[in-house]
């Protein structure tokens, strides 16, 4: 495959303007109206009589025999009524066209059908029948369109008939559908909320769902018809957790804000004292009993749930998402659940949002604003960008205003009060205001700048600017009620300018201050008075008010100078035309002039007015915003908007953290070795191949906080299945799965590991009974049987595929079920609760070995989750990876330096389902480069492989690793192909173990009965496990038979197939 | 989620609505008007509004408002994003964002939101999918579907919405197979009255044109990746392995994408590629002042700066500019008082400078602050932040 690469190149810069006049040349020919958008045009400029007319003409069409002149006539239609424009007398002519071939048109009377119902219901419910119809068609796209419709048509007379849809679509095969079934839920719902109790059930269900389609669809049906019913989250916590990063990005962000609220109801408060040690709590508490003591000593300090943890490590990597709203919520989940330290992680990318539109910037800068009043570190360090920027639209310049504010301390002060003065300067004079606000609170916060910038506003007061001085008036007004003391020249200074202040809210703040302050300028003062009592008239109510007021101060401290002043100008006001002025008036008249019926009061007048008064506390607008959760509407509005979830405190005492377990509950621990057969079977430890633990490498680094290093460990290396280390992860898994439950005591884990050891080879039947016993109904859903179907089957359907893979899958389990009942491990109750624990704790060992298989499991991330189902019945479960074996497919003495090896990744293969994916490994260990490695000829002729793209050069000593599909078409026969180089063509061959051609599948446990009953023992194959020993663990056989076929485990009722 | 959805015009006009739920009155705009009528510019209103039944979330792109009404609590990022993803699909399907092209293709337009909403939650966005539901239009298909009678619109599910990989479509064929990566890179910086730098960074995206057959799985790998401060990628990339390897692995949408968005910050000194003399002088005793600048070479290893350009936003009192450009033209609009220099290419041996008076107001005081310079410029094959990248393809 050639691939041109340049760094914005003249080659790239070519192709650009290429496509770009390619374009322009499109639109001018365009530019030449069609006949249907001048039909458009026409209709849209007709005036209404016209209008009328072509309605009349438009029934005309739609009534035609012709499909084009109907289409053309809905699309007029659709375009009235984009317009806003009445269209609903044409409802009946429309509605006979919903049964059209023409998909479009189809698709139009849809969008009108939609529009229109609601108003003529009799007239929709013809159109009903035809949905019924569509609903059962094979092609999903129809089904799911059909449903959309259905569902979107407000007409309460068939809710029953969507509630049917809904609940079948629910189980439709299709994950499309599903997802579909999921958005008719909330339609449903606002249509008819009686349904609740119904819809909820079918929710429950789809909750269960493994599709990454279907996850955040269903999660917003959630939030919307039962969001307080927490409880139906318990089960699905740990799969959506997982499945979060596959999610497309408009789920994502519905999932995280849901799981934020759940966490706060279901885990302790990460924000308590010492919880900075809790990681290195967290791995010693199940380290191994040896530290138990330590362990009791420290059992106060705060230990995080570790699906708690697990949350948070999920979400991390979406920091990255190019969504900003997957970013945002990422952030405030962060905020809201995250240990202190942990939340400065979001800092970066909450930045980075800020280069994004205006409007994010601005819904961004707001949530910024309310976490750095209360973590000012956390932002400190991109001070810089938040400085404003000139082109910056006005909201956003306050709001950055507002944050550079809330992140000033004495450390950087200096800078930000440098900033600040260019923003004084701002043409925008609004900001500018905004700006000595700003000043204002950066003074009253931090005591060492408070004279500094008192006088950076005296100076602004002889600014040109009047908004400027007046806004600095203020500011300036409450600055000096904080430390009235030494400033008399500054109050001198602003009676000087009072005459030149226009701005009332200023001059109102001059008078305050002369009358608060009046024994401090006893000389100015009474001038002041007598100035406004010229002018009182013309002023303001708010001047007037502190005019009165200044009056009153005066009268009590100077009344000498100024009684025949305020006599004056309690005159004017008991005859202003406002009546909270004349009611002032009365008011200080009674208060403060003696006569014979005041009395009273007139003797505290003096205390009354001259009281000392608190200094105002100039504090962020966005002090009190905290009180929503981040990202929300209601914050961004600071009003709670209607739906508005409320977000929980943490509750004190974690409640019960087992509901979020899902057990597949196995039964069996062991198989014995069969008798007289070659092939030994023996159980899967269920805890190592969880199903529901789909994303093996997730879970694998999730559970390497909580389950201890050495069970990992030791899990790889039972794959040499060496009877003692298997033990050993036996013990130590138990006693972590024992630990982390926190409902045994140590002491008896180690009881039940020597029972363990001594009883590992009795029979199953007594711990399946309390094992089923203690299974839940999750069981169900999940079909924790396991089953294998050919690879090929997927792209097949119907019953046919089932019998086929059962096929292949059934001999196995005849052959157990003759042999495999002799031993009974009676395990003791204890034992099994610890392993049942251990499901949830250790599933990380079923991992692919890391190293040169690192693509599987990276493809194992894209492709692993959601294949579609062959039937509703059986799902492709993800491959459990054993060790991978690696076969020799070339070696590099015949291959001249080249060398090739496979090995079968145990993947769905990406090309074509039906298609076994190989990787192949080619490596030089020639002393020069190899050139064009391809795959050439292959026989039989027929053989289908998708190749892998050619490899144009590989250097000596490089290796490089390819992927391929071959269709085996479900036989072990050999397929051979030619591996060619530039010169040289190398035959070779891949011969398929039985056991790779399977797919893991799960489905229930009657069904596989069903299936089994159909089989006819044809596909009957075998292998021979070498057992080290007769007592070899659970783990080191089952890790055999992973390593010879591709398997998922069955768990059962009465026995354990491993099929 | 969202409930409806209006396009407004600059003028004010209401010209298409879209209700994905029950029909909600077009009056419900008022609000916005009112709020629209209050901020001067149309960039100052707020996006997020409140009215007595409804949220109104508004984005303004193109001289186009997107209006769309929230009826209960939804996360306020979620509809914005959404809004600027309708407006890139409707870039992408027809070339601009326009009032008149939406109107022109009212059905499209139309089918499109059909299918990018259902019952206000995002079903499809990504255009690649949506292509395969609804064909963007061209002179050729509407010539042959008029014959035909065949249509736009496609009747299966676009195999990339079921993948997980519904940025691809299957089965693109090319006979030519090739990749283009762009590295464009902008400085953003704010250099102070006296030229000292106050705060510069580096804002990177790397545009990516892949055309390759079946399905690619790429990886790219930076020179030194620890330059790059934060990241953000398209769907497609792995984190798993960025976050292992710094490496980017990949399986790319077919045709034009943006594969990634860095960032280096600031702490990492930016060197400017420009300098500029300026002097800004309005003077006391007349009604008028001086303009003089000078923009010279700084940094620019070599290459050439192209489309170099200055813009001044004027204070309001200025009347006209009688100016002479040694290179280059200016226009200065009266109405918005913006004063444009475009330059073009910088040449380092007879640097361009713009000189001359500026007449203001009479009787309008002296505008007490310079106003502030933007300079935009371009350099063809240079990164800045010296970051390169290798691609191998499987």
């Amino acid at each position: 495959m050639d691939v041109g690469f340049c760094l914005r190149s003249e080659a790239a810069g070519a192709m650009r303007t290429a496509l770009m006049s390619a374009e322009n040349l499109q639109l001018t020919l365009k530019a030449e109206p069609s006949q249907e958008e001048r039909a458009l045009t026409h209709t849209k400029r007709g005036p209404e009589e016209t209008h009328k007319a072509g309605n009349e003409d438009l029934k005309e069409m739609l009534e035609s025999n012709k499909e084009s002149l109907k289409l053309e006539a809905m699309k007029r239609v659709v375009g009235l009524i984009a317009k806003g424009k009445n269209a609903s007398e044409l409802f009946p002519a429309v509605v006979k066209n919903v049964a059209s071939k023409n998909i479009e048109l189809k698709k139009l009377v849809y969008v009108y059908l939609v529009r229109y119902a609601e108003e003529q219901q009799d007239l929709a419910l013809l159109s009903i029948s035809t949905f019924q119809r569509a609903l059962k068609e094979p092609n999903q796209f129809i089904r799911a369109s059909a449903l959309r419709v259905l569902s979107s048509i407000r007409v309460p007379i068939i809710v029953p008939i969507m509630m049917l849809a809904i609940k079948e679509a629910a189980a439709d095969m299709s994950p499309y559908v599903r997802k579909t079934s999921a958005h008719a839920i909330q339609k449903l719902y606002s249509l008819d909320p009686d349904q609740k109790e119904q819809l909820i059930e079918v929710i429950e269900k789809l909750l269960k769902d493994k599709s990454t389609l279907v996850a955040g669809s269903v999660v917003v049906a959630f939030e919307e018809v039962c969001p307080d019913r927490i409880d139906l989250i318990h089960k699905n916590y740990r799969k959506l957790c997982n499945l979060l990063v596959d999610v497309e990005e408009w789920g994502q962000v519905v999932i995280i804000s849901m799981l934020t609220r759940y966490a706060r109801t279901q885990f302790t408060s990460p924000w308590k004292e010492g919880a900075s040690f809790e990681e290195n709590n967290e791995k010693a508490f199940y380290a191994s009993d040896s530290e138990e003591k330590s362990e009791r000593t420290e059992a106060e300090a705060y230990v995080m749930d570790p699906d708690h943890r697990l949350l948070l490590r999920n979400t991390k990597p979406l920091l990255q998402s190019r969504n900003t709203a997957v970013v945002m919520s990422v952030a405030q989940l962060y905020w809201h659940l995250a240990p202190r330290h942990e939340v400065n992680l979001v800092t970066k990318s909450l930045v980075r949002l800020l280069r994004s539109h205006r409007e994010v910037q601005y819904i961004v800068l707001q949530n910024i604003a309310t976490m750095s009043i209360q973590r000012k570190g956390m932002f400190e360090p991109y001070m810089k960008s938040f400085y404003v920027r000139s082109t910056d639209a006005t909201h956003i310049k306050t709001l950055k205003l507002e944050i550079l504010t809330n992140l000033a301390n004495e450390a950087n002060i200096s800078t930000i009060l440098r900033e600040f003065q260019t923003y004084v300067k701002s043409q925008d004079k609004a900001f500018a205001a905004a700006t000595i606000q700003a000043i204002g609170r950066c003074a009253t916060n931090i005591s060492e700048v408070t004279d500094t910038c008192l006088n950076g506003l005296v100076l602004l007061l002889s600014n040109r600017d009047e908004t400027v001085v007046a806004e600095s008036v203020v500011v300036i007004k409450k600055l000096l009620q904080t430390q009235p003391t030494q400033h008399s020249e500054i109050i001198k200074h602003m009676a000087k300018l009072f005459d030149n202040i226009t701005v009332s809210m200023a001059r109102a703040s001059i008078l305050w201050l002369m009358g608060e302050y009046c024994d401090r300028v006893p000389k100015i003062a009474p001038d002041v008075l007598r100035k406004m009592a010229k002018s009182f008239t013309a002023e303001e109510d708010i001047v007037k008010l502190q005019t009165v007021n200044l009056a009153a101060k005066l009268y009590l401290t100077n009344s000498k100078q100024t009684k025949l002043l305020t006599q004056y100008i309690l005159n004017l006001g008991k005859y202003d035309q406002s009546y909270d002025i004349r009611d002032r008036t009365r008011f200080i008249r009674q208060l403060i002039v003696p006569n014979e019926k005041s009395g009273a009061l007139n003797k505290y007048a003096r205390r009354i007015l001259l009281a000392p008064k608190p200094a105002p506390v100039l504090e962020s607008a966005f002090k009190d915003r905290d009180r929503y959760q981040l990202g929300t509407l209601s914050h961004s509005l600071n009003s709670k908007a209607s739906g508005y979830q409320e977000l929980s405190d943490w509750p004190a005492v974690a409640p019960d953290q087992s509901v979020r377990n899902v057990e597949v509950v196995e039964p069996v621990q062991e198989w014995a070795p069969s008798v007289g057969k070659t092939k030994k079977l023996k159980s899967d430890d269920k805890f190592y191949s969880d199903n529901e633990e789909e994303k093996a490498e997730e879970e694998s680094e999730s559970s390497e906080g909580s389950s201890s290093s050495s069970s990992s460990s030791s899990g790889e290396s039972s794959s040499e299945s060496e009877e003692q280390s298997s033990e050993e992860s036996d013990k130590t898994s138990s006693d972590s799965g024992k630990s982390s439950s926190g409902s045994e005591e140590t002491s008896s884990g180690s009881d039940s590991q020597q029972k363990k050891k001594k009883k590992t080879k009795k029979a199953p039947q007594k711990k399946s009974k309390t094992a089923a016993a203690s299974s839940d109904s999750d069981e169900n859903g999940n079909g924790p049987v396991v089953k294998d179907s050919s690879s090929s089957d997927e792209s097949s359907s119907g019953s046919e595929d089932d019998s086929d893979s059962d096929a292949a899958a059934a001999p196995t389990t005849q052959q157990q079920k003759k042999s495999d009942r002799k031993p009974g491990p009676k395990v003791k109750s204890e034992v099994e609760v610890s392993l049942l624990d251990l499901v949830d704790f250790s599933p990380a060992p079923t991992n692919a070995p890391k190293g040169p298989v690192v693509s599987p499991s990276l493809l194992s991330d894209l492709e692993g989750l959601s294949l579609s189902n062959t039937s509703s019945t059986m799902q492709v479960t993800a491959p459990s990876f054993g060790p991978v074996k690696t076969y020799e497919l070339l070696h590099h003495m015949t291959g001249k330096g080249l060398s090739a090896k496979y090995h079968f990744p145990r993947q769905p293969c990406l090309h074509q389902p039906g298609m076994v994916a190989v990787q192949v490994t080619l490596s030089n260990g020639s002393d020069r480069s190899l050139e064009e490695i391809h795959v050439g000829d292959r026989s039989p002729a027929s053989l289908n492989i998708h190749c892998f793209n050619t490899i144009e050069r590989l250097e000596p000593e490089a290796s490089v690793t390819v992927s391929m599909g071959i269709d085996f078409s479900d036989s072990t026969q050999a397929a051979n192909f030619q591996l060619c180089t530039k010169e040289d063509g190398f035959s070779v061959s891949i011969q398929p173990a039985v056991g790779e051609l399977l797919m893991p599948s799960s489905l229930s446990e009657q069904d596989f009965s069903r299936e089994q009953g159909k089989l006819l023992g044809m596909n009957e194959t075998s292998a021979t496990v070498a057992m080290a020993t007769a007592n070899a663990s659970s783990q080191a056989v089952k890790q055999r038979v992973l390593s010879v076929a591709n398997v998922g485990e069955v768990p059962s009722g009465q026995d354990v197939a491993h099929r | 989620m969202i409930h409806s959805l209006f396009l407004i015009n600059h003028s004010g006009d209401i010209f298409l609505e879209k209700h994905w739920k029950s029909v909600i009155s077009r009056s419900v705009c008022d609000y916005f008007f009112e709020a629209k009528e209050k901020a001067a510019e149309p960039e100052n209103v707020a996006p997020v509004l409140q009215t007595p039944h409804h949220y109104l979330i508004t984005i303004y792109r193109g001289k186009l408002f997107f209006l769309s009404v929230v009826q209960t609590e939804a996360p306020p990022l979620f509809v914005i994003e959404f809004l600027h993803r309708v407006a890139d699909i409707f870039q992408d399907y027809f070339g601009e964002c326009s009032e008149s092209v939406i109107k022109d293709n009212v059905v499209t337009v139309y089918e499109l939101l059909e299918e990018m909403l259902d019952n206000g939650f995002p079903l499809a966005t990504e255009s690649n999918v949506l292509k395969e539901m609804i064909r963007p239009p061209t002179i050729l298909r509407s010539v042959v579907n008029t014959l035909t009678g065949g249509s736009n619109v496609g009747d299966t599910l676009p195999t990339g919405q079921l993948s997980n990989i519904p940025w691809r479509r299957a089965g693109v064929k090319y006979t030519n197979n090739e990749a283009y990566f762009d590295v464009i890179e902008e400085i953003d910086a704010i250099v102070d009255k006296s030229g000292t730098t106050v705060c510069a960074e580096i804002q990177g995206v790397i545009e990516a044109c892949v055309r390759l057959t079946g399905m690619p799985d790429l990886t790219l790998s930076f020179m030194n990746p620890r330059l790059l401060d934060d990241v953000s990628f398209h769907p497609c990339v792995r984190f798993k392995r960025w976050e292992s390897e710094r490496a980017l692995s990949f399986i790319p949408p077919d045709g034009n994408f943006t594969l990634m968005n860095y960032h280096v910050s600031s702490q990492n000194l930016v060197a400017l590629p420009v300098y500029v003399k300026q002097s800004i002088s309005f003077f006391d005793s007349g009604p008028c002042g001086r303009l003089d600048i000078t923009v010279g070479p700084k940094q620019t290893m070599g290459k050439t700066v192209e489309a170099l350009m200055v813009t001044i936003h004027m204070p309001k009192a200025v009347l006209s500019a009688n100016l002479t450009a040694t290179q280059g033209s200016y226009t200065y609009d009266l109405a918005t008082k913006v004063l444009v220099w475009d330059i073009g290419k910088l040449n380092p041996q007879k640097l361009p400078n713009l000189k001359g008076s500026l007449s203001l107001q009479a009787g309008a005081p002296k505008p007490e602050d310079n106003p502030s310079l933007n300079i935009d410029l371009k350099i063809q094959q240079m990164a800045i932040s010296g970051s390169l990248l290798f691609i191998r393809t499987f």
